[in-house]
């Protein structure tokens, strides 16, 4: 069952001189299983956008519907809702507070009601999805490495069990094997335990080898909402909004302007590499 | 014969221009652990003996992974770190001099990562001066700097706005004029860049070249965008508070595998010039540029 958004309206400072209409008109519909990159420059909206799937900021107008309830009606249980739709924040280690990494993952699921042995055992399932093994239970989440504590701070959020993992730019700030590390969780999460992922990016490169489907988020519309390949074939207008396009697509489309014939909405290096391969084998060559 | 002109004197101002900007031998830096009775209980050390040497004017990018010391080392050069062992010296300053510690933080300045720590006015120009207005300089030529320093970065027409409704990229570069106002020889970027969109990365970079280029700034840029270093005049990796490669873009780019063992990687368009060449394409190693890959790849055609 999806998360919608219809007509979706949201002003900071409403009736005040000061308002700003953050989101406007944004309808979306988020169904169980998807792996979804949201993007969008600074201020463009995206952030207020995730806030609104779980309820922490209330639309202005519109509704947000959880399996066809509105999140907002009287007596609409939004803390659970809160355990159904996880969000991580940017820089999410800066968050984590207790000795050992066990206790802190485990602190979701106990604030949930959960008894210390039921919350351990999600705390434990929750590591494992995160790939961090027993022998890291009991260290210090201050003493590891920037991506295994981003890690521990996702896996505090997947002990409560959510059916979606919002996550706001989980790769900020990692050196590139620490992104590929937290990018290969979130596959693994989408692809294993069936949870819906939404990222939040202003890396073009990671979107467009991860997610399924982008959704661009400008001035608080939304401008485009198909998958990689469809989006960033409108690269200029990207540009426009302060995004681009992975650097794999502008070789594409160089490429062809020499009268090469390769695909032009490649998007990753793997299908970059297969499409030159193939127009230089000779298929309807041309001259440079 | 006045004693400057003395032959000694030459020869010796010679020697020190020869010198590097910014210069560290056998640096160390521990961080060392207490507890309450003021026992040492751990010692680690970040930084494990690194020699730099860096010309007036280069543009150095310095790559590591999460936790090598690259920060660390950064902190150095403009003293906010004191070495445990060996010496910083920024333009022949030592830095663990504490007489010359406001003319080393004028000589080398330094831009953090979050652009919202380092804005504390809420006015463009007056954020600005801030720097020089600290150094006692008078108001007159503050604003003269202030001038100068917002044309050099691009945001002389948001002078009189409020950094809050800035952009990121245009906020870092804000914080970037504040540093230019104090008229440093040489600029420490503690990657600048991490928590941009990719329009404000691109900014900040561009900026950065410029004034590299044409202001002659000496800059030391850390970062894990790869594709951020490919106009460096060199690149130095450091892994375990140790620099483990150095070389041009070129040369250290060519070597992929190496930078995935220290986590590191190269731009997009290096991954795929390698995959090619590993498919058998007779590809140069260590393409850098989309304008190299395709003048290569219609040559093959």
């Amino acid at each position: 069952m999806p998360i919608e958004m219809k007509q979706v309206n949201f002003l900071y400072q409403a009736g005040t001189p000061m308002e700003v209409h953050v989101l406007t008109d944004v309808n979306l519909k988020i169904e169980k299983g998807e792996f979804i990159g949201i993007i969008g420059h600074t201020g463009s909206g995206k952030s207020t956008l995730i806030q609104h799937l779980n309820g922490l900021l209330r639309a202005s107008s519109g509704q947000v519907l959880m399996d066809g309830e509105d999140i907002f009606a009287d007596g609409y249980d939004r803390r659970k809702l809160r355990g159904r739709v996880g969000l991580v924040f940017q820089y999410p280690e800066h968050q984590l507070f207790e000795t050992d990494v066990l206790t802190d993952v485990c602190f979701g699921p106990k604030n949930q009601g959960f008894s210390k042995e039921e919350a351990e055992k999600k705390a434990r399932a929750a590591l494992d999805m995160v790939g961090l093994p027993e022998s890291f239970y009991q260290r210090s989440p201050f003493e590891l490495s920037g991506g295994q504590k981003r890690r521990v701070a996702i896996a505090g959020v997947l002990a409560m069990e959510p059916d979606y993992l919002i996550l706001d730019e989980p790769t900020a700030g990692l050196d590139p094997g620490g992104r590929d590390e937290i990018l290969g969780v979130l596959k693994d999460l989408h692809k294993k335990q069936g949870i819906a992922v939404i990222l939040v990016s202003h890396s073009m490169e990671d979107v467009a080898q991860t997610v399924e489907r982008i959704i661009v988020v400008q001035n608080g519309h939304i401008a485009y909402d198909a998958p990689p390949r469809e989006v960033f074939r409108h690269y200029k207008e990207l540009e426009s909004y302060g995004l681009s396009a992975p650097q794999v697509t502008y070789i594409a489309h160089a490429l062809r302007e020499k009268g090469i014939p390769v695909d032009p909405d490649v998007t990753t290096v793997e299908e970059a590499k297969q499409s030159i391969l193939h127009a230089l084998s000779g298929k309807g060559g041309s001259v440079c | 014969m006045g004693h400057r002109d003395c032959p000694l004197v030459l020869f010796l101002r010679k020697v020190v221009e020869s010198m590097g900007i910014v210069r560290t031998a056998k640096l160390v830096y521990e961080y060392i652990r207490k507890d309450e009775n003021d026992k040492v209980t751990e010692i680690s050390r970040a930084v494990d003996g690194v020699d730099m040497d860096i010309r007036e004017g280069e543009f150095v990018a310095v790559l590591g992974r999460n936790g090598s010391g690259k920060s660390t080392i950064a902190k150095h050069l403009n003293a906010l770190l004191q070495p445990t062992g060996g010496t910083v010296w920024i333009r022949e300053m030592d830095t663990r001099d504490e007489d010359l510690i406001w003319d080393i933080r004028q000589t080398a300045g330094m831009v953090f990562q979050n652009p919202d720590n380092q804005i504390i006015s809420s006015v463009v120009e007056e954020d600005v001066g801030f720097g020089p207005e600290n150094m006692g300089i008078p108001s007159e030529e503050i604003w003269k700097r202030v001038d100068e320093s917002l044309q050099a970065v691009g945001m002389a027409a948001y002078r009189k706005r409020s950094p809050n409704r800035l952009s990121g990229g245009q906020k870092q570069r804000v914080a970037i004029a504040g540093v230019m106002a104090m008229r440093p020889r040489c600029i420490v970027l503690d990657e600048p860049t991490a928590m941009l969109d990719p329009v404000g990365r691109r900014e900040v970079i561009k900026t950065v070249r410029e004034l590299n280029r044409k202001e002659g700034i000496t800059v030391i840029l850390i970062t894990h965008y790869m594709e951020e270093t490919v106009d460096a005049d060199r690149i130095l990796v450091v892994d375990a508070g140790k620099v483990k490669m150095e070389g041009t873009p070129k040369e250290v780019f060519s070597q992929v595998e190496r930078l995935r063992e220290l986590h590191l990687g190269v731009p997009q368009v290096t991954e795929l010039a390698y995959e090619l060449r590993k498919e058998g394409l007779p590809l140069p190693e260590g393409i850098l540029t989309i304008q190299e890959l395709v003048d290569e790849l219609c040559r093959l055609k």
